[in-house]
């Protein structure tokens, strides 16, 4: 008998979008112990704008899988990449851009926001990113609390990002999960949702757990965990329970009888034990990471990508060795001690070891401007000694994101067949200088920094100062 | 590239404290005058003393014995017309943080120079981002009034030059709202009520009795901004709290302000003009992050500048740690149609200017002599520091974070951990 999975039923999942595309169908169908309860009831209901064929000739192209072709072209059809090269022929009906002096890249992916879960602006009533009630929360899941009219994502948008992880905050040890999104206006998260995107759990080391539940609410101890001792308690604690929990359910799948009772909190615990939800990690200490590198050995699972790892560079080559990304900003150090010791050479020293590099934001203002902080991080690279190509930083930006959440056969470079997911800059992008000039997402224009009518505008801006404006 | 007849490295390791300071020449390929020699080109800067002797073309002399130094740029040493280095070590560890005290019953009284100090590790990574000067705030939390700001170098030495009382911080809209008690008119009445009780100083204290809103000590150290001595610095963001400021500061002909913040500073940018109230500001603010900044904009500089009010950038995003990347931000202000030459005026004349710190941000005979050397266009991403000099003296460029970089520059412990490599 074919044991129960989550693979199982996230593939049952799309092929229940796929069947819903032809209209409104109420599902009635009784559900088996192949498929015992439904593993995506939030589906996503994203589908390409219209994306005419567009060639964009003698750009700087860089695929963002290392190579640059100088004085190249890109040709978007359907929505997919078709061709990229010296010469491409334009077929008939496309729109052809002399894209000279400018420069093409693969969309920018950030892996770490929390547009739409923490939005402008910043009020009380619109705070929905972390649901501090308790250290293990990963019942929650980050898509319940984003508002999609979050003017962020615009902003982001003119900065070339064409998708994005928003996560949970990282108060607890066990946020919740993520979710991935295509950087497109919406009414709803789901019309945002990447398709067949797999889920991600939000997990987090150091100062802020303990900080919240062990020295929250003025009383000390506040509550567990209190210390990082009760960090790591607290999630093998969590680990323990969640294997017990898939056993029942493996049980359940092979031989049947009686369903187990279901629990949210252990179902995405068991999905991280099962390979099919990816554990996203904020992280800053490389003695941390360390130890949670040898935890996820005692529950058989894997970190993808550890998150902020401001002492990556202390760890480099275990990093490598275990193959997890280190999601990290340029610059950003100080403001709180296991922040302390971060360096600007940290991403450059990562790369130079040959582990996954990330650039994310974690900020609204950040992500507006991630090729600058890769460039800052380049540039503090080449100061120390270490030369990276552009065309090779410029993974850190789209296809080492995308592989850290599970959708790089898709996007993140421009190899044909993948999503027509291009930012056309003004320029070089390594330039402080430099702006997006076109965003595209499968291959449709969804900005343009010269026409208004594609600069998107928020629910809440409108009617407001400043409505329209160039931001 | 340093191209030298000493490496920069070389001029630190001479350095002592308080040792008489060499002859320099600092020779670039663009020389950034800030004043209306422009810029020059394979332009020379000759350092004698503490002080710039010469600024000129490729044919100044070089006195004999000078160190030469030769960079791609040549500018002042920039000045952060706001930040809060130098007063926090680690912002969430509060017994390294003197930036606010909200159990002291004082305000404008605090003065935050008592809480600098030079060793802080963000002293010195600020002034590996070429900024040699940088105006500090305390940050409110008794009331609207944070206390009294100063302006330092970034020597990063005990003996180092300050200017305490420089300004007076204080905050106004959604912020002084929520000081004062709640309101926006809370936040007047406190205002108005404060510099009454200022000027009633030292009289209505002096018979025991009590100020309306100021205790004896802070009354006494609002007087100098009360008679217009000293500087007012307001943090306000909307177009609304901004024309409020504006009313006050028609009605008070003699206080003297500036704004700090300002996202919405554009929509009354010709008041602020006329009225002469400069304006610092973080440009990379565009979003609605607040119900008082829904119209910002990054070209809030562009068309403040255009309209001819003084405005500094600053990074507000942090402006403890990374107060240096005031260039980023600038670099982004011209992306977004601010004139080069105003972006670097924004980070050097005007905030001189602003804190009548005379002979500061220009290159010019007699001029101090902070100077710092680039290896590229000072606003662009990718630039870094050649050569930093604060009075005329050659700075080292090392930090904390430049050690922990050569330590583990290699990770290789075949031999040793890692403890025992230091650079």
């Amino acid at each position: 008998m074919k044991p129960w999975n989550w693979a199982a039923l996230a593939a049952a999942a799309l092929l229940t979008v796929a069947s819903a595309c032809g209209g409104p169908k109420p599902d009635k169908k009784a559900f088996t112990k192949d498929e015992p309860f439904p593993a995506n009831p939030y589906p996503s209901t994203y589908v390409a704008f219209p994306n005419p064929p567009v060639l964009i000739t003698h750009a700087t192209i860089l695929d963002g899988e290392g190579a640059r072709i100088e004085d190249g072209s890109l040709l978007l059809q359907d929505g997919k990449v078709v061709a990229i090269g010296k010469d491409v022929e334009a077929p008939e009906g496309a729109t052809v851009i002399d894209a000279a002096g400018r420069w093409v890249t693969p969309g920018i992916i950030d892996n770490h926001s929390h547009l739409g879960v923490y939005p402008s602006p910043g009020v009380s009533a619109l705070q929905d990113g972390n649901e501090i009630s308790g250290p293990v929360t990963s019942e929650v899941w980050a898509e319940h609390g984003v508002w999609p009219q979050d003017p962020g994502f615009g902003r982001a948008r003119a900065g070339g990002v064409t998708s994005l992880q928003i996560l949970p905050g990282s108060a607890n040890l066990f946020g919740g999960r993520g979710v991935t999104v295509k950087n497109v206006p919406s009414r709803t998260v789901q019309g945002m949702k990447f398709p067949g995107a797999p889920y991600t759990l939000k997990m987090a080391c150091g100062e802020n757990p303990k900080r919240v539940y062990g020295y929250g609410n003025g009383a000390i101890p506040g509550g567990s965990p209190f210390s990082r001792m009760g960090n790591m308690a607290g999630y093998r604690a969590a680990w323990i329970k969640a294997a017990a929990y898939k056993k029942k359910w493996d049980k359940y799948a092979a031989e049947g009888g009686e369903a187990p009772a279901r629990d949210l909190q252990l179902d995405t615990l068991a999905g991280v034990l099962s390979g099919e939800i990816l554990v996203h990690m904020h992280c800053y200490r490389a003695d941390e990471m360390a130890q949670i590198m040898d935890m996820s050995k005692e529950f058989g699972y894997k970190v993808t990508a550890f998150h902020h790892a401001v002492e990556s560079y202390k760890i480099a080559d275990k990093l490598a060795a275990y193959g997890a990304c280190s999601s990290m900003w340029a610059d950003w150090w100080g403001f709180k001690m296991e922040a302390y010791d971060g360096i600007p050479e940290n991403i450059a020293l990562v790369q130079k070891a040959g582990a996954c590099v990330i650039v994310h934001s974690d900020s609204e203002m950040g992500i507006q401007r991630l090729n600058q902080e890769a460039a800052k991080a380049w540039a503090d690279g080449r100061k120390a000694g270490i030369d990276i190509p552009e065309e090779v930083a410029w993974e850190w930006l789209s296809l080492n994101p995308a592989k850290s959440l599970g959708i790089d056969s898709k996007t993140g470079s421009l190899r044909p067949g993948k999503m027509g997911d291009v930012v056309l800059w003004s320029g070089n992008p390594f330039s402080v200088y430099t702006k997006a000039d076109q965003v595209y997402v499968d291959g449709a224009l969804m900005y343009d920094r010269n026409d208004p009518a594609y600069r998107a505008v928020s629910d809440f801006e409108l009617g407001q100062p400043g409505e329209g404006d160039m931001k | 590239m340093i191209r030298k007849l000493i490496a920069s490295a070389a001029i630190a390791a001479c350095l002592t404290a308080g040792a008489l300071a060499e002859t320099y020449a600092v020779k670039g390929k663009n020389v950034w005058t800030g004043t209306s020699a422009g810029t020059l080109t394979d332009g020379v800067v000759i350092i004698r003393d503490g002080r710039i002797v010469t600024v000129g073309g490729p044919d100044t002399p070089v006195p004999e014995g000078a160190s030469v130094v030769s960079s791609e740029w040549v500018t002042p040493g920039l000045i952060s017309a706001f930040s809060r280095t130098g007063i926090i070590e680690v912002d969430a560890e509060d017994t390294t943080n003197d930036s606010s005290a909200a159990l002291s019953p004082f305000s404008v009284a605090l003065n935050a120079a008592d809480g600098f100090n030079p060793d802080d590790t963000a002293v010195h990574v600020t002034r590996l981002g070429g900024v040699t000067r940088i105006a500090v705030a305390p940050v409110p939390s008794t009331n609207l009034f944070a206390g009294q700001g100063f302006v330092a170098d970034t020597s990063g030495r005990q003996e180092g030059d300050i200017h305490e009382n420089a300004f007076v911080y204080m905050s106004m809209g959604e912020g002084g709202a929520g000081l004062a008690g709640g309101s926006r008119p809370a936040a007047w009445a406190q205002l108005r009520a404060a510099i009454d009780d200022a000027r009633a100083y030292p009289g209505r204290y002096a018979v025991g009795g009590t100020g309306d809103v100021l205790t004896r000590l802070d009354a006494k150290a609002l007087v100098p901004a009360a008679k217009g001595k000293e500087l007012i610095l307001v943090s306000a963001s909307s177009a609304t709290d901004l024309n409020a400021l504006m009313d006050f500061a028609e009605s008070e002909p003699a206080l003297k302000f500036a704004v700090v913040g300002g996202d919405e500073a554009w929509r009354v940018a010709d008041r602020l003009a006329r009225l002469k109230i400069p304006v610092i500001l973080d440009s990379f603010s565009n979003l609605p992050a607040s119900f008082e900044q829904l119209a910002a904009t990054q070209e809030n500089a562009a068309r403040l500048a255009k309209a001819g009010v003084p405005i500094a950038i600053v990074n507000l995003d942090d402006e403890t740690h990374l107060a240096r990347l005031m260039t980023q931000v600038a670099g982004n202000a011209v992306a977004n149609g601010l004139d080069w030459d105003e972006a670097m005026k924004s980070l050097t004349v005007t905030p001189a200017k602003i804190y009548g710190l005379s002979g500061y941000g220009v290159l010019a005979p007699g001029a101090h002599a902070d100077v710092v050397a680039w290896d590229g266009d000072p606003l662009e991403v990718t630039t870094n520091v050649d050569a930093v000099f604060i009075e005329g003296e050659a700075q080292p460029l090392t930090s904390r974070q430049t050690e922990l970089r050569d330590r583990y520059m290699s990770l290789d412990e075949s031999q040793r951990p890692r403890a025992y490599t230091r650079p």
